[in-house]
């Protein structure tokens, strides 16, 4: 048993409001008619379409192929056909489009054939792969591949696994409900993670406002040896990975590092749980868990096949008549959606309908007057007031200084200000303009290096071709000379006309060959019949006689000298 | 007197020749100059400030014989940066070089292309593959967007595009502040509506 938790500085502590849509059980979300799926899911870039209109699909049938091993696949969420394939807008906060997949639903949902296999026969490579192979990622909202994070770091090996079951954001209620419910699903992904990595201890972080889930996991877990389920306080971010990892472990882990190289590595309880489908039933991640809450007749959890659209899947909640915007995850880290009709992604772990009443827009922006309180709640240990000064400011350099890519974006700060400024789209603004800096830099270095390898090797072809010159006229000078000198032996006493003379007689070599050619031409040109005169009318016969004479005569006249008159 | 004298002369001739000594010694090879004006420049070799390339345009900045206004990729903001190191005026972009355009890439229409190699020559990164006689591509990640392969084209199959931003791409806009007048005018509206 684990007996003395650690604590992170600072973090806040918001109305949970997560009893509305705690209370009941998670349902299944009706089949849509069609459903977009966008290739660009995880952290990891976008995957290769791998259908075309018009096919027919399977559900579970591979359309997303993997890029490189930093991605991962994405699959037909149910069986159909393959209706577009093209540019729609996503469920992110640019509202930019990109690559989706349309289906029309056939209703029947029929599987392809599944492959379940027994983890304990396999290496770590190969369930690495299948979990690649099987679209799994990262269930709490990052969406990292979760085949990359179960590679060993720097120490070489991972002695801690934690599972991440704290849910700390407000309203959000969809690991609750499956720790609830399907404990013993997790529990069998925890073991195929644990087979993995070869962990000596797992560690289950749930937050302790939520009992039922911990006594719920606890059952599942009486079992398993060196595994711990421990409540953490209740306290916004506890659910941030670095946080958790902090709180049930003591360690910090600093900036540009991972806890792999700490010898720890966090998971969600959702991916655990798609672990295990993915594993023992041979099932890609095709659903997840979305808390449909907020303001709303209807709030719960509903399971939801990744492509649904939002709208739809928001009626199913009934919300109220005054909802004005629509949240896509939890209050504090989410965005208002830029349109209703988005599908569900992976990411999407919670749908709010907001109402001015119940999520009122912040006051005025004020200014700021320096109070601190941004940097006591801060969970990062930063300075929230200074990046905002640096981010604002533009400075970008200070900003970095001051470790504002240490930011997890969290929302404290903003929180707490009294002021009501937004600090947190500062930073996003200042990071994201920092990485477009980053790569027009590295562009640029490229480009700088690609132009003065170009001006270096056309210099040195330059002096390569004219060095080539200038041996080959040394060479042909040296055969004169060697020519010369055979002369010179027969005689001594000539040299200067032996000299001479082999380029008098190259001359005259030359005069021949140009004379002979001339001939050659000459005597072929005469030799030339012109073959379509034979079956003319003698009229024509007379004209082209008449022209060839022409011609004749103007050759004598080219002939004479050109200041004659003629 | 003169032992002041001769001591004064003394520490001039030591330090004269710690100085000269330290002047061949520690002496910087290149021009540290250009290479932070180079380092500001965007490097897409396009060659519209009148010189051949970004690197001689930094060495006549240097010299003092170009002006910081003659680079239309680099922009206002490009501008700006040399002001600052070079201590001098900012100025607008002089028109006669050119107008700042959003970033862009050559495309090649590959069913026009004859393959006659002219835009791999002019091109100054090497962003273009293809042999004589052989249909040419532009290697999009590497090409700058100078428009140096546009003209030398004989069959006009290569059109500038300009890059659309991607979720990848995509960055975050600087925040914009309400202004209280605004949302006061909004109020005043919905209370006319609601008379209404």
């Amino acid at each position: 048993m684990i007996t003395t938790l650690f604590r992170f500085k600072g973090g806040v502590k918001p109305a949970s409001h997560k009893d509305e849509s705690a209370q009941v059980q998670i349902t299944q979300a009706p089949l849509p008619s069609r459903l977009v799926v966008p290739l660009r899911q995880s952290a990891g870039g976008t995957p290769l379409p791998l259908v075309s209109t018009g096919r027919r699909v399977l559900k579970g049938e591979r359309i997303g192929a993997p890029e490189g091993n930093f991605s991962s696949a994405i699959h037909a969420p149910t069986s159909g056909r393959v209706v577009a394939v093209e540019l729609r807008m996503l469920p992110h906060p640019s509202g930019l489009s990109s690559l989706c997949v349309e289906i029309e639903t056939d209703g029947e949902e029929r599987w392809i054939d599944l492959a379940p296999v027994n983890y304990e026969a396999e290496t770590p490579d190969t369930l690495r792969n299948i979990l690649r192979d099987a679209g799994v990622v990262g269930l709490g909202g990052a969406t990292f591949p979760s085949h990359l994070k179960l590679k060993p770091g720097a120490s070489g090996c991972i002695e801690t696994l934690i599972i991440n079951g704290a849910e700390c954001e407000p309203w959000i209620t969809c690991d609750d409900r499956l720790m609830r419910e399907r404990a013993d699903e997790i529990a069998r992904g925890i073991a195929i993670l644990r087979h993995i990595v070869s962990a000596g201890r797992v560690l289950i972080g749930i937050e302790d406002n939520k009992p039922q889930a911990i006594a719920a996991l606890r059952a599942a877990m009486a079992q398993a040896e060196g595994v711990d389920v421990v409540p953490v306080p209740t306290r916004y971010p506890a659910g941030g990975e670095r946080q958790l990892i902090r709180v049930l472990t003591g360690i910090e882990i600093p900036y540009g590092r991972y806890g792999t190289d700490f010898g720890v590595q966090c998971f969600n309880v959702a991916t655990a749980s798609s672990v295990h489908r993915a594993i023992d039933l041979g099932q890609p991640l095709i659903s997840r868990i979305v808390t449909l809450a907020g303001n709303v007749e209807r709030p719960g959890n509903v399971e939801t096949l990744i492509g649904t659209p939002i709208d739809a899947l928001l009626k199913l909640a009934a919300p109220r008549a005054d909802t004005d915007r629509t949240i896509m995850g939890g209050p504090m880290m989410g965005f208002t959606l830029p349109r209703t009709d988005l599908p569900v992604t992976k990411a999407t772990n919670c749908i709010l309908a907001a109402s001015p009443a119940l999520f009122p827009l912040q006051g005025d922006e004020m200014p700021c007057i320096r109070c601190g309180a941004c940097t006591l709640v801060c969970p990062a240990e930063l300075q929230p007031h200074e990046l905002y000064w640096f981010s604002r400011a533009k400075n970008f350099g200070k900003a970095q200084e001051y470790g504002i890519f240490d930011c997890i974006e969290c929302g404290c700060c903003a929180y707490v200000c009294p002021s009501n400024i937004r600090l947190v789209d500062y930073y996003r603004f200042a990071k994201s303009s920092m990485r477009t800096l980053e790569r027009e830099k590295t562009a640029a270095d490229a480009a700088r290096e690609r132009y003065e390898f170009r001006t270096a090797r056309d210099e040195r072809e330059k002096t390569e071709k004219a060095a080539r010159l200038a041996a080959k006229t040394a060479a042909g000078r040296q055969a004169a000379e060697g020519a010369g000198a055979v002369k010179a032996a027969v005689a001594p006493a000539a040299t200067a006309f032996a000299e001479e003379k082999p380029l008098a007689a190259l001359d005259e070599r030359k005069k021949a060959l140009i004379a002979a050619a001339m001939q050659r031409v000459q005597s072929q040109m005469a030799g030339v019949q012109p073959k379509n005169i034979d079956n003319l009318t003698p009229e024509k016969q007379a004209e082209i006689r008449e022209i060839e004479a022409r011609r004749v005569k103007v050759r004598e006249l080219a002939k004479t000298p050109p200041d004659e008159p003629v | 007197m003169l032992t002041a004298l001769l001591v004064m002369a003394g520490i001039a001739v030591v330090l004269g020749g710690m100085l000269g000594f330290a002047s061949i010694r520690f002496k910087v090879k290149g021009d540290p100059l250009v290479d932070k004006i180079d380092a500001i420049l965007p490097q897409t070799q396009c060659g519209q400030c009148s010189y051949a390339g970004c690197k001689p345009y930094a060495q006549a900045i240097a010299k003092g014989e170009a002006e910081i206004n003659q680079c239309p990729p680099g922009g206002e903001e490009g501008i700006r940066k040399l002001a600052d190191l070079l201590g001098k005026e900012f100025k607008p972009l002089s028109a006669e070089h050119g107008v700042e355009k959003p970033k862009q890439v050559a495309v090649i229409n590959e069913n026009a292309c004859i393959g006659c190699t002219l835009c791999t020559q002019a091109c100054p990164v090497d962003a273009i593959v293809g042999a004589a006689k052989q249909m040419h591509t532009i290697v999009t990640p590497l090409c700058t967007g100078c428009e140096l392969c546009v003209p030398p084209c004989p069959v006009d199959c290569i059109t500038m595009v300009v890059v659309a931003e991607t979720v990848e791409t995509w960055k975050w806009r600087y925040p914009v502040i309400r202004l209280k007048e605004q949302k006061e005018e909004q109020k005043g509206k919905q209370k006319g509506e609601q008379t209404a």
